[in-house]
């Protein structure tokens, strides 16, 4: 204001009195404050960096499978060996397929099928789950057998883990899962070309399975999708029906304050506990089945009513009161102001507020414990009544399994968890920079 | 925004008009982390071998939330199936009985074998009960005067083992395997007469036997073995107790101590001669059977010896196998109905 005058000032006074302000002291305070800063930073993002390397570097070997492309002789002596299927369709059901897959691999590599040690070698080497692709071949066209036809069997998971360099080969041969003579038919069946390593879609599409090479997050998407739609359908209504009362309608007195109070401590009561209360609620008083979606969709809605209240009613209060007044001087009924003025202008915080706690319920688990959803499903769920897993359950489930290759989807179901988030967080980014309005 | 509304109020009607209507058509089960990945395969392998049944459900948690699960009543909200790592206690069944569940059929399924090991870079360890005792106990008898556990290497407790700074991890106090490690080597390696002689009342001598030292020379591990595992790699003097299962998935990163001179396997744990070892259950609801689709068949399936037996999917796994007369027995006492 006063800077024009400054010179002439400087000028006037001959030798000015040097005086202390402590320029130096504050300069140096606030270069140590930047200094805090930047440290606090970089160790933030330094951990960020080290979790982010250390669940890719782990993780992304499990987005690729090792398969197994194979000649298969869909051999009637084996399926079908009373030739009894055109009156009694179960044997094509029950048959031995994972002898015809065997017998396939045998023949590859050029081992007798007499050689019952090999041959048991050999069984360990394709998937417990090429019975079920072998089967739904057979099934979806009969005249399939008695012929020969190449199939892509997936490998069993030790022989995935070695194709992937992820067995020490240098252990003796006795304690490890993979023997040299099969290190030896992989290299084999690799020069034939017969070892691919397409992308892993089981992991996206299978069910829970004990054997990791058929284990998926497949219901555990499901799950987690029917659980978020509950949460959004139940949630966002009633959050913002209750925040538009307590803002616009409410007459503030001791009991909206006590209302108030009530609503941010159940913001910060643990998960656990809602999980306690979708047990007594949900499960023994209301009887709905265990495991299911709906319950479990229900008390995340519990859980992140008071977040959307919260972020509703903070949206609410910014928009400026003379948008109200203006409303209502032009004669608009407070009801009008609310839904014609106000809570557009509150859409955005609004939306920003449900997508944070959507991805808060997306990675819980603790509540899903005590209704049963931290499980073994192996059937997709048709609807939200049949039992489902969710993304952080199955990481749990797979984090605790003994086999090596369950550690690589592990890593692989964080890292599908991580995108998630991340794609919900984006949308609540985008959403804000869409409609916000500054005034 | 009526829309929404009418949305969830049509939701919430449908929680509860249809999940009190709907009749489940899978087996539930529930209980111990020991026997699920048992109960996982049979599962699965059920739902591959009888497309009609669906697969069943198996929740973990452990072998006491399982059983009080199962206790809490019948009904089709209610499990059908709890997994124990342990014999169902009497309070237990009695709670069970006053909740309703009357029938409560004890299926036995195998046994499990509980090993020591060590880093695959370690030396061999060739331990005795005496040996655990005195190295993990809270207070041992030194020169007659029951004292603090003084013991800090391995060599001091017994010379052939090597001058590591003794770290045990071993299963938390809510493991069944807890019990087991508490029976098949404490209570064993304990001297209780040294005890007595050292002033120890007579009623307190067993509990003095099993109490584990808390000075951190022994470390309780409340997960499960991955934890107990990645405990092993960042400690490689660490000593740490697996289930026999679990050690033979990851026998190319561990090296499996004898206890008693005898090494685990399935063989010397079905014989007997291992010592450290129990064996595995499941608890079927009575009223259940016939009401619930494929509950029968499940257990059956469970028992046949293509799932229990010697060369099965589950021995493979690292259960073992409970021998051919026993297994005989437990088809025919399930066969019969037989209930506790």
């Amino acid at each position: 204001m006063t800077d024009a005058a400054l010179p002439h000032a400087a000028v006037d006074t001959a030798a000015p009195a040097k005086r202390d302000f402590g320029l130096k002291r504050r300069h140096a305070a606030e270069f140590r404050f930047r200094l805090y800063g930047i440290v606090a930073i970089v160790i933030g993002l330094g951990f960020l960096a080290i979790l982010l390397v250390s669940i890719v570097s782990k993780g992304y070997t499990a987005f690729v499978q090792t398969s197994i492309t194979v000649p298969v002789e869909f051999s009637a002596s084996i399926i079908d060996k009373d030739n009894e299927r055109a009156t009694n369709p179960r044997v094509l059901v029950s048959a031995n397929y994972p002898i015809v897959a065997r017998n396939a691999v045998a023949k590859a590599l050029g081992v007798s099928i007499d050689d019952k040690a090999a041959m048991r070698d050999i069984a360990k080497f394709v998937s417990d789950g090429s019975r079920s692709t072998l089967r739904e071949i057979v099934l979806a066209d009969p005249s399939v057998i008695g012929t020969t036809r190449n199939v892509t069997l997936l490998a069993a998971a030790d022989i995935d883990s070695a194709n992937k360099g992820q067995i020490d080969l240098t252990v003796p041969q006795d304690k490890r899962k993979v023997s040299d003579q099969q290190v030896a038919w992989l290299d084999q069946l690799k020069q034939q070309g017969a070892i691919s390593t397409p992308f892993n879609w089981g992991l996206l599409t299978f069910g829970a399975s004990s054997r990791p090479e058929t284990a998926g997050l497949g219901v555990a998407l499901v799950g987690s999708l029917y659980m978020m739609a509950i949460v959004l359908l139940c949630a966002l209504p009633i959050g913002v029906a209750a925040s538009i009362y307590l803002e616009e309608f409410a007459k503030k007195n001791r009991f909206t304050d006590f209302i108030e109070v009530n609503i941010n401590n159940l913001a910060a009561v643990p998960s656990i506990v809602y999980g306690l209360l979708g047990l007594a609620v949900f499960i023994n008083f209301f009887g709905m089945p265990r495991s299911a979606p709906i319950v479990g969709g229900l008390v995340l809605t519990l859980m992140t009513l008071p977040t959307i209240i919260i972020a509703t009613r903070a949206a609410l209060r910014a928009v400026p009161p003379s948008i109200r007044s203006a409303a209502l001087g032009i004669g608009a009924s407070r009801m009008q102001m609310v839904f014609d003025h106000v809570l557009p202008l509150a859409t955005p915080g609004i939306l920003t507020g449900t997508i944070i706690g959507l991805a808060r319920a997306l990675g819980e688990t603790a509540p899903l414990l005590l209704i049963g959803m931290v499980a073994f499903v192996a059937d997709r769920p048709t609807s939200p009544l049949d039992p489902a897993t969710a993304l952080p359950v199955q990481i749990y489930m797979w984090a605790n399994e003994a086999e090596r290759a369950f550690v690589e989807r592990t890593q692989g179901a964080v890292l599908v968890l991580l995108i998630f988030l991340a794609l919900m967080n984006i949308a609540a980014i985008l959403l804000r920079r869409r409609f916000e309005r500054r005034w | 925004m009526k829309i929404a509304v009418f949305a969830s109020a049509a939701v919430i009607a449908l929680a509860a008009g249809l999940g009190a209507a709907a009749a489940r058509d899978q087996v539930q089960v529930a209980g111990s982390s020991t026997v699920l990945p048992y109960a996982k395969i049979v599962a699965e392998s059920f739902g591959e071998a009888f497309p009609d049944f669906k697969t069943p459900v198996v929740e973990s948690g452990g072998s006491g939330a399982g059983i009080k699960q199962f206790c809490e009543g019948v009904g089709e909200d209610k499990i059908d199936i709890a997994n124990s790592s342990r014999p169902i206690k009497a309070e237990e069944l009695d709670t069970c009985k006053a909740n309703g569940v009357a029938d409560v059929e004890e299926v036995k399924i195998g046994y499990d074998g509980i090993v020591f090991a060590t880093d695959i870079a370690g030396p061999d360890f060739a331990i005795q009960p005496v040996d655990i005792y005195k190295a993990l106990a809270a207070q041992v008898v030194v020169d007659g005067k029951l004292v603090d556990n003084p013991y800090t290497k391995w060599n001091e407790v017994n010379p052939a083992f090597p001058a590591w700074d003794i770290a045990a991890y071993i299963p938390g106090e809510k493991h069944g395997t807890r019990e087991v490690f508490e029976t098949k080597l404490l209570d064993v390696g304990c001297d209780k007469d040294a005890l007595k002689a050292a002033g120890v009342a007579d009623d307190a001598v067993a509990k003095t036997c099993i109490a584990v030292r808390k000075d951190g020379k022994a470390v309780d591990i409340d997960g499960d073995y991955t934890e107990t595992l990645a405990r092993i790699d960042s400690n490689k003097t660490g000593v740490g107790v697996f289930g026999l299962a679990f050690y033979e998935n990851n026998a190319d990163k561990l090296k499996v101590a004898t206890v008693g001179g005898v090494v685990p396997s399935t063989e010397t744990i079905s014989s007997g001669e291992y010592p450290v070892s129990r064996p595995l259950f499941f608890y079927v609801k009575k009223a259940h059977i016939g009401v619930i689709p494929g509950l029968k068949e499940y257990v059956d399936f469970f028992i046949s010896d293509d799932m229990i037996g010697p060369d099965s999917p589950l021995a493979q796994y690292g259960l073992v196998a409970a021998p051919d007369a026993e297994r005989e027995e437990i088809r025919a006492k399930f066969d019969a109905g037989t209930t506790m």
